[in-house]
Order: structure tokens, then C-alpha cells, then sequence
């Protein structure tokens, strides 16, 4: 067991305590938290350029064609000039809007994704805020996502993104049910709201395994409530570019409307990493049960990858559905939410905990 | 109807689309008043790309005038054309070789193919989907690259001229559209895959825009709009011209009345397309391509009136001679007009979303309904 599975909170602790020696406790805190927001900003602005990149190849192969291919190799670095150019372009605020909250919406919104990203493990001890409730910090936090919406959709002085913002609001408010009981699912068969916890229980199978068919039903449910509360197509009602040429973000340009696509793919990885450490174990390894072998080296392969790996594969059946589904009517989309995934939830949530009284899982 | 003060009677809300919007596909202005996402009223604003092209007409001989048609309709442009150069031939009383006739019969029903793909791309697109206009195009493409061989314009082809066509075919024409046929049949799959049994699809265009039968004949529908009604009004079987009578194809009538049996017309319409072209396409006659007539055409006094089936509907021209090289009065009849006036009809309740998939469905060219 020498280094299966290395530990990341060993080099935390050790780096803790070596700083610890040198000086006081709230410096070392100042310092510790100093370094953990720079590299949750670093893995930002690094998941904005690896997602977009990938969004735009996904969809090219989808649609016959090559894709980004001239600014670096194969293209790798046409996120980085698009974010040049962006930054150049003047941050325009219209002349009816309302100045303040037209400014901050875009603020808001990626400060409530980088929030998220606390308590998700990346790596076996590597997590920024392990803490107890992470769970329903988790839905907690995300909600306050709409009301950026909802204030930029306002401020724009725009009708289209007052439509677009109501929209969005209608939708993220009836979906976050559908998600919320679907992560409680899990929450019940751990018995714990730790997202280390929830992982750890993970160990001998993850919970797609093991929880028979109602977590099944609970991870599709989720995927496709976490779809719509990113607004993704086919639930892009906020955006309905063919209806709303943009929603809420029509008058944004230039970097304001760069905050917001950047935190659209935040919050894609976000939902995405939440489902891959609920259902698919997060950074636990792939075993079969009795192939010991195997299962070995499965154990060699670094933790961040078996996390990054299930997160991206989710990311990337979330780019199929956008690139080759129409788009839902509003009200078929609530009609969706409120007759068939909500009732089948709650029917859901019942058996999953019938199932942890009675013992029914491995 | 009283739009300008209705926000002072009224909560509802006034928007307006276009004339630069997505999913208009050119520039019309539509006027919407919504209650919420309820559509309360339409009004459809033109003007926006009027290049008096009727008027332009009475100014170039007859052989001239042909050309601006193709502005019109731009992806009927062969079509247009071919109705022109018929009504000039009624006047002349000019006997048109068999050869130009197939040439014709065969461009139109390519312009037809090629037409209806890139409405199958764009409702893709109006209703959020993006990856079929890239497939869409990959075929129309090729059609494309045909008409490119053949006449030297991709869109605009002005390849119809009085007496026949203004050119022989290119050598590698059979080829070519023959490939074309293997490749669209071999990849026709992938329409149906992507749209048409889609469940979002399915549920975004069913029951949405409903006319009747009767309301179609009354608005003056035409093309698949009024067929997928169950109005029979394919001028190539009511009325046909340059040989259509000798071809064997159905005419697709739906009864659903509705944005779906508008989509499963046009695409129906495709296959009997390709059919008409599978039948002429080895049987093209030998001989001339055009009939000899003057440089300079001049019509009897009297009136002359043409229609044909555009891949939108019944287009006719109507031209009125003096006797002169140049038409006295011409008045054409567009599809696109008749249909966009039942709009209204179609989408008053329903959600704005409707009306962007209504519009995809009524298939809008802007200028062909803003000369």
C-alpha cells in the first residue's frame, strides 16, 4: 500500500505544520487562505479555457467540421485570444440601465460559482473547505446564482432580457427541487451531508452500483435537473438565442459578458463534478469486486485523474445533449419539471430511504 | 389594429422582432404583443428590403427583366426564373426544345432539393438546434457545386432564358447529380434522426400553428403550407408546364394542418424530388438547348399570365405588352406574401417560442414578400 492512492492532506498537514513553526496562527491562516484562493482562481481560469476549447471541438466534431485550428496547436489556445479580444472590447452599460446593478450581476453571478467550489474534492485530501454540511452548502449557495440573473435581466432596461431573466427564474427555481431530492438520495444511503464522507463510503462501489435502480433513477434525474439549472440547450430558455437573440445577457458585451460565460462552464464543471462524487465515486478508483489484480492497479492511477476523468465524461454527454437537441417551450419545460421529475423524485426518495431502513444495498 | 396604444389600455407587452432577429431570416419587423409568453396579437411590418422590382422591370426588355427575378426568391432563383422566361415563351408563341425542358424540369427540381435542405437546416436552428443546418448543408452543398458546373452561379442562376436555356449542359452534369442522389438517399437517415423523430421536436411543432383547410384556401395558401392542410394546389400537377405532365410523382397532401404536416410535406416533397430527377436524369433528349428567337424580344399587345410551383408555393407572373421591347406593367404573385398573411391566424395564443417555430415552418424568403 505504499503509494496507493496518494494523500494529498499529507503535504497539507506537513506544509501546515512547517508554517505553523514560523508564525502566528492568524498569519498562517491569512497565508493558507491566500494560497487556496489563488489556486481556486488559477483552476478557474484553467477550466474556462479547457472547457470553452472543448465545447467548441465537441461541437465541431458533432457537426462535421474541424474546429478551432489556427491560434496554437490544434487550436489549444483560441480561448486565450478570445479573451484577449474581449478584454479590449468596451465594457458597454446601456443608457436606460440601471448603472449598479448591470455591473454587478456579472460579479455576482461568478463569485456564487466560485463558492461552489469549495467543498468539492478534487483528489484524495485535496479540497479547499471540507466541511460538514457540504451537501447543502452546496444548494444552498447555488440558488443565489438565479438572483445574478434575475439582476442582470432587470438592470438591462431590455425586454428580451426581462423575459429571459423571468425565464430563467421560473426554471431554476422548479429545478433545483428535482436536484436537491436527487443529491438527498445519496445523502440517505451515506447518512452524512461530507462530501469526503460521501466519497469514502464509496470505497467498495460506487453508489450507481450499489444503489440499485432508484439511484439510477435519481442519477438520471439529476443530470438532467443540473442541465437546466445551468441553463444549458435543450433547457436554454434564458438564452433562446432563435427567440430572445440572448435573454438576459443581451446587452452585455466585452468582459461583463465574458464573466458570464465563463461562469456558465464553472457552473457545468460544478454540476458535473458534483454528480461524478455523488454517483460515481469522485476520486475513488474503478474496482470490480474479487479481481484483485486488477483492482491494484486501478489503485495506482492518482486520485485527480479518476476525479477530473468521470467529471469530464459527464461534461461531455451535457455538450451531446446541447449539440443535438432542439430546444423546449417554457412551458413545456416547467411541464417537464413539475408532472414527471418532481413526482417521480419524491417517489424515488421514499423507496432510497425504504432501502436504507431495510439494508438493502451492499 | 391599434398597437401603438395598446401599452396605455393594456398590461401587455409590446416587442418587437426583428427587423435584425435571429430567426426572421432577413428583415422582417414583426410586432408581438405578449401577455406574459401568450402571444395576444402579430403584426407583420414589410418595407425593410423593397427594391421595387416590379417597377425595375417595366424598364428592361424582356430578356433582361429575368435577371432581377432571381433576387427575389433567391433559393427558388431557377424557378423564378423559369417562370418568366414561360411567360415571355406564351407570348412569343415560341415552340421550346425537349432538351430545355428536361434541363429545366431538372435544374428546378435541384433548386427545389436544394431549397427545402436549407429550411430543414434553419428550423433546426430556430428551434435550438444547431447541428442540423450543418448537415443540411453538407448535401445542399453539392447541389451547389452542380449549378456552379452548370450555369456559373451557385444561387442566382439566370440559367432560364426565353426559348429555352442559355446554356448545353456541362458534360459532367449526369455524373455529378447522380452522386448527388446516391450521396442525399445514403444520408437521408440522418434528417429523420435528428428532427423529425426527436421527441422535443415532435413536442415543440405538433398541434402548434394550426389553419384549416378552409382558412388555407381563404388566406390564400400555397405550396406545402396549404397541402400539409389538405389543399391540392400543385400547379405541377393542376397546371403543368415544360413537361411535368409526363412525369410520374405524387403530390404530398397532410391533413394535420399544422407545423408538423408542414414539415413532413416538405420532406415527402424531397423524395418525390429526387424521383422526378431519377426519371429524367438518363432521359434527357438530344437537340437544342434553346429555340431560336430575336435579340430583342418584342411581345404582342395583350396579357400574360404564368405560374409555376416555387418550393414556397404558387409564384405567377403577370405581364402586360404594348407591343413593345419592354413590359408595360408586371406583377408578380409570391408565395411567401400569402402565407406570412396567415400568421396571425396561426399563432395568436400561442408561446412566443411558436411563433419562431411557426415562421420556420412557413418557410419566409423576405424578399421574395418585399419586392
Amino acid at each position: 500500500m505504499l503509494l496507493k492512492i496518494f494523500d494529498f492532506s499529507t503535504i497539507t498537514a506537513a506544509f501546515h505544520l512547517w508554517l505553523s513553526g514560523k508564525m502566528s496562527s492568524v498569519l498562517v491562516m491569512l497565508i493558507e487562505m491566500t494560497i487556496a484562493g489563488m489556486c481556486a482562481l488559477g483552476l478557474f481560469v484553467f477550466l474556462g479555457l479547457v472547457l470553452v476549447y472543448m465545447e467548441r471541438k465537441v461541437s465541431a466534431v458533432m457537426q462535421i467540421r474541424i474546429g478551432p485550428n489556427r491560434v496554437g496547436p490544434w487550436g489549444t489556445i483560441q480561448a486565450v485570444a478570445d479573451t484577449v479580444k474581449l478584454l479590449l472590447k468596451e465594457g458597454l452599460t446601456p443608457d436606460g440601465a440601471d448603472k449598479f446593478l448591470f455591473n454587478f450581476a456579472p460579479i455576482l453571478v461568478i463569485i456564487v460559482s466560485m463558492l461552489i467550489l469549495a467543498p468539492i474534492g478534487f483528489g484524495k485530501g485535496l479540497v479547499i473547505w471540507d466541511l460538514n454540511i457540504g451537501v447543502l452548502y452546496i444548494s444552498a449557495v447555488s440558488s443565489i446564482g438565479v438572483i445574478g440573473i434575475l439582476m442582470a435581466g432587470w438592470a438591462s432596461n431590455n425586454k428580451y432580457s426581462l423575459i429571459g431573466a423571468m425565464r430563467s427564474g421560473a426554471q431554476i427555481v422548479s429545478y433545483e427541487l428535482s436536484v436537491g431530492l436527487s443529491l438527498i438520495s445519496v445523502v440517505i444511503l451515506t447518512g452524512s451531508l461530507q462530501m469526503s464522507d460521501i466519497v469514502n463510503s464509496q470505497a467498495n462501489g460506487w453508489w450507481i452500483f450499489k444503489g440499485h435502480i432508484p439511484i439510477i433513477i435519481s442519477f438520471i434525474i439529476f443530470v438532467i435537473a443540473s442541465t437546466a439549472e445551468t441553463n444549458r440547450a435543450p433547457f436554454d430558455m434564458a438564452e433562446a438565442e432563435s427567440e430572445l437573440t440572448g435573454g438576459f445577457h443581451t446587452e452585455y458585451a466585452g468582459m461583463k459578458f465574458a464573466m458570464f460565460f465563463l461562469a456558465e462552464y464553472i457552473n457545468i464543471f460544478i454540476v458535473c463534478a458534483i454528480g461524478a462524487t455523488l454517483f460515481l465515486g469522485g476520486w475513488m478508483p474503478f474496482h470490480i469486486g474479487g479481481l484483485t489484480a486488477f483492482n491494484d492497479i486501478m489503485d495506482y492511477i492518482p486520485s485527480p485523474f479518476w476525479f477530473f476523468g468521470k467529471t469530464f465524461f459527464l461534461i461531455f454527454v451535457i455538450m451531446w445533449f446541447r449539440w443535438t437537441f432542439p430546444r423546449l417551450r417554457v412551458d413545456q419545460l416547467l411541464t417537464l419539471e413539475w408532472k414527471y421529475l418532481l413526482p417521480i423524485s419524491m417517489v424515488n426518495t421514499l423507496l432510497v430511504t425504504l432501502m436504507a431502513i431495510m439494508g438493502w444495498y451492499f | 389594429m391599434e398597437l401603438e396604444n395598446a401599452t396605455e389600455e393594456q398590461d401587455d407587452l409590446i416587442i418587437n422582432v426583428g427587423p435584425q432577429h435571429p430567426s426572421t431570416h432577413g428583415v422582417l419587423h414583426i410586432k408581438l404583443k405578449v401577455n406574459g409568453e401568450t402571444i395576444t396579437d402579430v403584426e407583420p411590418h414589410l418595407g425593410y428590403i423593397h427594391r421595387s422590382i416590379e417597377k425595375m422591370c417595366e424598364s428592361h426588355t424582356y430578356r433582361q427583366f429575368i435577371y432581377t427575378t432571381s433576387r427575389m426568391d433567391y433559393l427558388s432563383a431557377h424557378i423564378n426564373n423559369q417562370a418568366c422566361a414561360l411567360a415571355v415563351e406564351k407570348g412569343l408563341q415560341v415552340e421550346v426544345p425537349a432538351r430545355a425542358k428536361a434541363i429545366r424540369i431538372l435544374m428546378a427540381e435541384l433548386t427545389r432539393l436544394a431549397s427545402h435542405q436549407l429550411w430543414w437546416g434553419c428550423t433546426g436552428l430556430d428551434l435550438g438546434a444547431v447541428t442540423p443546418f450543418f448537415h443540411a448543408f453538407r448535401e445542399r452543398e453539392m447541389i451547389n457545386d452542380i449549378m456552379e458546373k452548370t450555369c456559373g452561379a451557385r444561387l442566382t442562376m439566370n440559367y432560364a432564358v426565353p426559348g429555352g436555356v442559355m446554356a448545353d449542359l456541362h458534360p459532367d452534369f449526369v455524373k455529378d447529380v447522380k452522386a448527388f442522389l446516391a450521396e442525399f438517399k445514403g444520408k437521408f437517415h440522418e434528417y429523420d434522426e435528428l428532427l423529425t423523430g426527436n421527441i422535443i421536436f415532435e413536442e415543440r411543432v405538433k398541434g402548434i400553428g394550426y389553419i384549416s383547410k378552409e382558412d388555407a384556401i381563404s388566406f390564400g395558401c400555397t405550396g406545402p403550407v396549404a397541402r400539409a392542410s389538405g389543399v391540392s394546389c400543385d400547379i405541377r400537377k393542376l397546371h403543368p408546364y415544360d413537361g411535368y405532365e409526363n412525369l410520374q410523382f405524387e403530390e404530398i397532401i397532410r391533413t394535420e394542418g399544422d407545423c408538423y404536416g408542414r414539415y413532413l410535406a416538405r420532406m415527402d416533397e424531397m423524395k418525390q424530388s429526387m424521383y422526378i430527377i431519377e426519371q429524367l436524369i438518363d432521359n434527357i433528349p438530344d437537340g437544342d438547348y434553346q429555340a431560336k428567337t430575336k435579340a430583342l424580344i418584342k411581345l404582342p399587345k395583350g396579357e400574360f399570365y404564368q405560374r409555376v410551383e416555387t418550393a414556397r408555393g404558387e409564384f405567377g407572373v403577370y405581364i402586360v405588352s404594348e407591343g413593345a421591347t419592354t413590359p408595360y406593367r408586371i406583377k408578380f404573385r409570391s408565395p411567401g406574401f400569402s402565407n406570412l398573411s396567415a400568421l396571425k391566424h396561426m399563432v395568436v395564443g400561442g408561446k412566443i417560442a411558436d411563433l419562431v417555430a411557426v415562421m420556420a415552418m412557413l418557410d419566409l424568403v423576405i424578399p421574395d414578400i418585399d419586392r
